[in-house]
């Protein structure tokens, strides 16, 4: 996995509340057997006119947008099914963290497992990040953010400061690039002595 | 520890392998199911990495989000799908995993086929890559959806990094009144509590309107936990749990079987155990619901009217509500009983086992479905599907103008060729009714089986309660 410690980029604002998984990779496109090339698909019913040209107005194809990789977005993100498309979609098309009131639970824990950040900030200082954005994109310019996992805080250069909390375990194999089957594996013996006393058989080899 | 305990925190003790310092539980897994859409990255991540299948015998598989509902004799149209299916059909073959495929008997939805063939047990943690995993948590169990990287994981090592949810109990009291139906019970608790207000929490569904459920319904009820945003849904097993599972295919049989009721009816909750949270409510105050917005909790009673954008307080809700006004053609102020359909869905893991095609059929009997609708019929399984023909039913939905499908998810997600076109508008029974969910610009309004039966005889929603049963 890509290991995530600091990262600065281009702030997208999405400014809707309770964005599914459905938005996000819509259900024609899970047919695929990969985990990559999702990224073309991101948003697909709201990134794409009906005559396959991108919708001018949606958020992501405003010229604010262009190039971002920090998602702003309003509270309940995420949420709906497991599918784990989502992140691999985001991911693919360049986002490393995505900032919003509240998550999902299964999006959030799945963020982890493709190097990308979820940060939960309170709704007055998301309202704030959405005027900030706001401001810079009415100014033709762009609004960036600094997301810093090893001090878990996000900043911009305009003075917004805050700190974040993520799980301890869940940062340190973000800010390592971990693979958590294998962390996991070490506990084989623990996990065969559960098992054996609950009257499971011994796999074996 | 202590000493009162929730069926939470009873399932949740059994199965912690460890807590290593610095690290999230591992939490052991007694049951992983498996489907053709979240699992092939998982297989193929096993493969690269060299690993196995730990517990090939507690992980069950079988394709149902992209089967198609016609004629199972003819190949698979569409060439993605059946490569996923192929797919799967490899990955169990290979990995020694017990798969029940296309042309198997019991194939069906994964969470109609689990509780049916007796893999799920009260007690147990069961997971598989879906939300709707909660169902199984009907029984008792603790059953909730994962990512496909979670999936690998827990292929890899039959256990899951989990930090302990919350605990909420949800607490519905009183009789359920006439008309009314889980379907009704849930989507109202969804709507009082909101898309997110289960998020980090498991709920526990008390009380007794809870507990005079069926199973099948108590299924439909702990299936929508996730549109709550809960992690999980549960109800604590009973007389009516284990009569369900007596006999059923992998349940313990006989001696066996009274064992494991013995140490079942030691999962209901301790009196005076503590929740993280609990909210009440009364069965009396549910009426049929419908959903008139895109999200699960933009929801209301079948005597009232879609609701005006600006009576929300909430700008995030007023905004939300707008947007879904929009997208579904609707004005504020329509009585719900006005709007008019194009399609019926009766199926899904929520609403598609034998007791909802009773409930729909007993509605349809003698009636033909109107003429500007078009209905459809999807049984959660092949074993679903025999018992309703058996019965009969197939011959009411068929004789009144449904289509009479193969089991599958079908129109629920839209994933095989059941989907509605733009700006179609659907009674389902499903359990979301997101932007796009059966089909880009199609509108979904959830409702029960029997709401759903009756929307379909007059061509727009009608109050259940008002029926004339033939």
């Amino acid at each position: 996995m890509q290991p995530f410690t600091t990262h600065t980029g281009i702030v997208a604002a999405l400014d809707r509340a309770n964005v599914d998984t459905d938005q996000i990779i819509p259900k024609q496109f899970l047919k695929r057997i990969e985990r990559t090339g999702f990224g073309q698909f991101l948003f697909f019913d709201w990134r794409f006119l009906a005559d396959g040209g991108l919708d001018p107005d949606f958020e992501l194809n405003r010229p604010a947008a262009a190039g971002a990789s920090v998602l702003l977005a309003r509270r309940n993100f995420g949420c709906g099914s497991s599918r784990e498309h989502a992140p691999w979609a985001l991911a693919d098309y360049g986002f490393r963290a995505v900032i919003a009131p509240t998550f999902a639970d299964i999006f959030f824990n799945n963020c982890f497992q493709n190097g990308m950040v979820p940060i939960r900030l309170d709704e007055a200082d998301v309202d704030e990040l959405f005027r900030r954005a706001a401001a810079a994109a009415a100014a033709g310019g762009q609004y960036r953010m600094t997301v810093d996992l090893q001090a878990c805080t996000v900043s911009d250069d305009a003075g917004f400061s805050r700190s974040f909390t993520v799980d301890p375990f869940r940062r340190q194999c973000l800010l390592e690039g971990l693979d958590d089957i294998g962390l996991s594996l070490r506990h084989t013996d623990e996990i065969g002595a559960w098992e054996a006393a609950h009257g499971l058989p011994a796999v074996s080899g | 520890m202590p000493t009162a305990r929730t069926l939470l925190d009873k399932i949740w003790d059994d199965h912690v392998v460890c807590s290593p310092a610095g690290e999230l539980p591992l939490l052991y897994i007694d049951r992983h199911l498996v489907h053709e859409v979240t699992s092939p990255q998982a297989f193929e991540g096993l493969r690269l990495a060299g690993r196995k299948v730990r517990r090939p015998e507690a992980t069950f598989a079988t394709p149902d989000h992209n089967v198609p509902t016609s004629d199972r004799r003819l190949p698979i149209a569409d060439p993605i799908s059946k490569q996923q299916i192929d797919t799967l059909r490899a990955n169990c073959r290979e990995f020694g995993v017990r798969l029940f495929d296309l042309d198997d008997a019991d194939q069906g939805i994964v969470h109609v086929i689990g509780p049916e063939l007796g893999i799920t047990q009260p007690g147990m943690t069961i997971v598989c890559g879906d939300s709707h995993t909660a169902t199984h948590g009907a029984l008792g169990s603790l059953a909730f959806g994962i990512g496909t990287s979670e999936v690998e994981h827990v292929l890899a090592t039959q256990t899951l990094r989990q930090a302990k949810p919350k605990s909420l109990e949800l607490r519905v009291e009183g009789r359920l009144p006439p008309g009314v139906t889980a379907k009704d019970i849930v989507l109202y608790l969804i709507g009082r509590i909101s898309t997110e207000g289960g998020v980090g929490h498991v709920i526990e569904y008390t009380g007794e309107c809870i507990r005079s459920l069926g199973m099948e319904q108590r299924m439909t009820v702990c299936n929508m936990s996730i549109e709550a945003g809960a992690r999980a849904g549960m109800i604590a097993p009973d007389a009516i749990t284990f009569d369900y599972l007596r006999g059923r295919d992998l349940a313990p049989q006989g001696a066996a079987f009274d064992a494991a009721v013995a140490r079942w009816e030691k999962l209901p909750s301790d009196p005076g155990a503590a929740y993280d949270r609990v909210e009440i409510f009364q069965a009396a105050d549910v009426v049929p619901q419908v959903t008139w917005g895109t999200n699960p909790a933009q929801v209301t009673g079948v005597d009232a009217t879609v609701p005006d954008p600006g009576r929300f307080a909430d700008p995030n809700d007023r905004s939300s509500a707008e947007r879904a006004l929009e997208y579904m053609g609707l004005a504020g102020g329509t009585r719900i009983v006005d709007i008019p359909l194009d399609r019926v869905f009766i199926g899904s893991c929520t609403n598609s086992r034998i007791e909802d095609l009773r409930a729909a059929a007993s509605v349809v009997r003698g009636y033909r479905v109107a003429a500007t609708v078009r209905a459809m019929v999807v049984p959660g399984s092949g074993r679903v599907k025999r018992q309703a023909e058996a019965e009969g039913l197939d011959r009411v939905f068929r004789d009144a103008g449904f289509d009479w499908r193969e089991a599958g998810c079908s129109m629920c997600l839209g994933m095989n060729p059941d989907t509605l076109a733009p700006q179609e508008r659907c009674a389902s029974t499903s359990n979301r009714n997101f932007e796009g969910r059966q089909g880009k610009g199609g509108r979904t309004h959830l409702v029960s089986p029997a709401m759903a039966a009756a929307a379909a005889v007059r061509g727009h929603f009608v109050d259940i309660r008002d029926w004339q049963f033939k």
